[in-house]
């Protein structure tokens, strides 16, 4: 959230602060911290590459004449006898929207620089991660068994598996990647390196509970895709 | 003193407000399960998901990303570029019916 008020100066809300702010001839993104503002800049592009995923995976669909799978079916688990549609799919999504509810209570404590409690709730965040990670190996496992092929499957049009595992494959990557800067920031935190503003390993800056808030940032990217994802790709 | 205080209540917010959307977005995926659940067909489907899922996306992003709260100079950078990810759309909207139809054209009808 960006800070108000800056030296004395005071900065004009809505439309005319946003001309006031671009034309300043200094930092345009005021009182946001700069690995903030850049976290944003690379989730921008992120999008892109998630949309260009999404947009191959609507022309691929749209443009077959082969039924395509019926996900309901394919994503379906067979629990005390019963079928249900989508089952593990939709643990996935709790569990996820789970985590992200953690990490934004994780940033809120941050700031408030109660420090066992925000390091605590990114533990349970990088749980939560853990365990959608360990799910999504179990769906990858369970649709390989049963002969889907990024080149074929037996369900139905062959792009299916193609699409299936890039995009699926590239989310979960982001949440791998995710979790082990989760498990990273939890021990920064519990260590108290936002408390003594102790510099990082890679950089001069000094610690501040601002990086929880970046890092919140990119975590609930990555549930913000799974939204897009869970719609397109397991719904529709 | 006073002034440091004031600088930490622009930071920090009420911690109701994030149990109100967590809590909203527990309920909207609930929804666009029962969506499969119930298995809606057709336009009544594709609405009802497209509906949840901007809510759901919304929500995360003023309130968790706390876009609500940036000031409109971030606000602006992020957003606009999203028209381009329309347009796209848009486009390969166009070139999937294409495609569609010299598929149907040349291997069904025959030419």
């Amino acid at each position: 959230m960006s800070d108000p008020k800056i030296d004395g100066l005071e900065l004009k809300p809505g439309f005319k602060g946003m001309a006031d702010d671009t034309g300043s001839d200094q930092t345009m993104f005021k009182g946001v911290h700069w690995g903030k503002a850049m976290m944003w800049i690379f989730l921008l592009s992120d999008t892109f590459i998630f949309s260009c995923f999404l947009i191959s995976y609507m022309k691929g669909r749209g443009s077959t004449l082969v039924d395509w799978p019926n996900a309901s079916e394919v994503f379906g688990l067979h629990v005390f006898g019963v079928e249900v549609p989508l089952l593990l799919i939709a643990i996935m999504t709790f569990v996820l929207i789970t985590s992200s509810g953690t990490m934004a209570l994780a940033v809120k404590y941050g700031y408030e620089k109660n420090r066992k409690m925000c390091g605590w709730l990114i533990l349970a965040t990088a749980i939560g991660g853990l365990i959608f990670v360990g799910m999504q190996a179990f769906e990858w496992s369970k649709l390989i068994s049963e002969g889907v092929r990024p080149w074929e499957n037996p369900f139905g049009a062959k792009q299916f598996g193609s699409f299936f595992f890039m995009i699926t494959g590239f989310h979960g990557t982001h949440v791998s990647i995710g979790v082990i800067f989760l498990f990273i920031y939890a021990y920064k935190t519990f260590a108290g390196h936002y408390d003594d503003r102790k510099r990082g390993w890679f950089t001069s800056m000094k610690g501040d509970y601002v990086e929880i808030e970046i890092l919140g940032l990119y975590w609930h990217f990555v549930d913000l895709v799974w939204v897009f994802i869970f719609a397109f790709f397991y719904l529709w | 003193m006073s002034e440091t205080k004031e600088k930490e209540q622009s930071t920090t917010h009420k911690i109701g407000i994030y149990l109100w959307i967590w809590g909203l977005l527990f309920v909207l995926s609930f929804f666009s399960y029962m969506v499969d659940w119930y298995q809606f067909q057709g336009m009544l489907r594709w609405s009802l998901i497209l509906v949840f899922m901007f809510a759901k996306a919304g929500l995360i992003m003023a309130f968790f990303m706390h876009l609500y709260w940036e000031r409109y100079a971030l606000v602006n950078v992020l957003l606009w570029p999203m028209t381009a990810i329309a347009c796209f759309i848009f486009l390969m909207v166009a070139e999937f019916e294409y495609t569609v139809f010299t598929r149907l054209f040349y291997f069904v009808v025959g030419g």
